[in-house]
């Protein structure tokens, strides 16, 4: 049992999982680099530690300072987030061998499910379906070639220790595999330090499609689907749940698949298991598990009531489920929206700066998870998400008004956001429909 | 003899090379075209080109790879003809 918690992150989610731990009674310690000693994380902690320069890989991405940083406070446990050191296996065996909390999976688990190719193993063996490709790494160009022509085209050159939609080539057919080849294989060394590829089928127009998980080490829970298809880059823009793709039954398949799979690894934390799925042919297909909260996790937590950052560190102090799964309902439908320090307008240029003037939507149904206030200065260094809009209501329709209304009152003033783009597709006919895929944002926004 | 300052563009993180196992744009003493590339700036994980606004040669890079760095800070001296 810890009493103190360490939050190893910035910007919302360190909002976020302070919050969680005050409610639970523990103490809290924020972490900040030079350009964070602003942060709101920073002001609602019970204390502060410098860990670091601007720079992430001298600062949230520094484990020894981190892990120091715990000490010095006396904190018991490392609540990582998302994103930074939240699925870097090293980072947990130091932070266990330290005599501390890792609040999340083992390193061992972190490592069977991050490893792309060993977590395509895994889920076979749970009889959870995979989408077609190699059984692990390709040695070389003939090989893969070889194995492109099994799986068949269009297929993705992936990199194996790629992540968060990065490391991912596409070829069209034979004729231009070799060049995405060699090419994906130098991005991969430079991005990942590894060169090493696998390769699996790609579904066109399908639909990113993802369920929450919880596990304690023996028994895991499902909480439900998470709509994730409207993406740009590969980056997730704007998730719902329900989804709204699936009926009764594929959601029960979908959903027992996850926990299959989660319950032979012995999971324990929250965690997310991704699919594709197809809408022509109703079938899905696991493509990877992020052993850690994420970013869309408040939708799930509108239509279930589960607070689920209460619940992983909850796990971490030693205790159990105390639900079964008949005792996870779903209500309604939630939308989130994230508001980018973007400009949609010339191309998703950055705009880092100093916010002079701020209006947060409120009212019934609405949550919005920031580290925005007015004054702040949105620093240039780190991932441009500042505010998730988050709204629920007891239908999609609804919820798609809900959304609409709560944009409106969003206003912000010193650096351009995403809003605009959202008040767009809240607009949007197929949007409001329910009708689009992993591909549908990047159409919208070519036309 | 005239000596230029390259501007940064946008506040972020000064890289001096395209990749870290790659060798730096330019290295003190090369010749510089107008337009070539002498480093990148991230900013929000999005990466954008440093150009050189002046051809000539490249004296010496004024702060270091991977610094932070604001939007008009001088980030290279080139010696123009």
């Amino acid at each position: 049992m810890f009493d103190k918690l360490l939050v190893a992150n910035r910007g919302e989610i360190a909002v976020r999982v302070i919050r969680a731990a005050r409610e639970l009674g523990l103490r809290t310690v924020a972490v900040f680099s030079d350009a964070d000693k602003d942060s709101l994380a920073v002001r609602f902690a019970d204390e502060a530690v410098r860990i670091g320069p601007p720079q992430a890989t001298k600062s949230y991405l520094d484990g020894e300072a981190i892990i120091a940083a715990a000490r010095q406070t006396g904190a018991g446990a490392i609540h990582p987030g998302y994103g930074f050191l939240s699925e870097n296996a090293r980072f947990a065996d130091a932070v266990a061998a330290a005599g501390l909390v890792f609040v999340g999976p083992s390193a061992e688990t972190i490592r069977t499910m991050g490893d792309k190719a060993a977590a395509r193993a895994a889920a076979q063996a749970a009889g959870v379906p995979i989408v077609p490709g190699t059984d692990g790494e390709v040695a070389d160009l003939a090989q893969a070639l070889a194995e492109a022509r099994r799986i068949g085209f269009p297929v993705m050159l992936k990199a194996s220790a790629g992540g968060g939609g990065r490391g991912i080539r596409v070829a069209a057919d034979e004729a231009e595999f070799e060049h995405h080849f060699h090419t994906a294989q130098a991005e991969a060394t430079a991005a990942f330090g590894s060169g090493a590829l696998y390769l699996e089928r790609f579904l066109n127009r399908a639909r990113h499609i993802e369920v929450q998980v919880m596990g304690d080490g023996e028994r895991v829970l499902h909480f439900f689907e998470r709509e994730c298809s409207l993406q740009r880059r590969r980056q997730k823009i704007w998730e719902e749940a329900p989804s709204p793709a699936l009926d009764e039954e594929t959601r029960q398949a979908l959903c027992a698949s996850a926990v299959r799979l989660a319950e032979r690894v012995a999971y324990r934390c929250a965690g997310t298991l991704e699919y594709l799925y197809d809408d022509a042919t109703g079938e899905f297909f696991f493509i990877e598990m992020n052993t850690r909260i994420q970013v869309e996790h408040p939708i799930t937590e509108m239509i279930t009531g589960v607070d689920l950052v209460r619940e992983m560190i909850l796990i971490a102090q030693g205790e159990k489920l105390k639900r079964t799964q008949s005792d996870v309902t779903a209500r309604g439908a939630a939308i989130e929206v994230r508001i980018n320090a973007e400009d949609p307008d010339k191309n998703f240029r950055p705009s880092p700066g100093k916010v002079i003037a701020l209006t947060l939507p409120g009212g019934p149904g609405v949550r919005v998870d920031t580290m925005l206030y007015p004054g702040y200065t949105v620093p240039p260094y780190y991932d441009s998400l500042l505010a998730k809009i988050v709204v629920h209501a007891e239908t999609r329709q609804d919820a798609l008004a809900r959304l609409r209304r709560a944009l409106d009152e969003f206003s912000i003033e010193g650096v351009v956001t995403t809003a605009a783009l959202h008040k767009r597709l809240a607009e949007t006919a197929d949007v409001q429909a329910g009708r689009f895929d992993t591909g549908f944002l990047e159409r919208l926004l070519a036309v | 003899m005239a000596e230029h300052q390259v501007l940064s563009p946008l506040p972020g993180i000064f890289y001096r090379r395209p990749a870290p196992d790659k060798p730096p744009y330019k290295e003190a003493g090369a010749r510089v075209t107008e337009g070539d590339v002498v480093g990148l700036i991230e900013v929000m994980k999005q990466f954008t080109e440093v150009n050189a606004d002046a051809s000539g040669k490249v004296v010496r890079f004024l702060v270091e790879n991977e610094a932070p760095v604001e939007a008009g800070d001088a980030v290279l001296l080139i010696e123009t003809a």
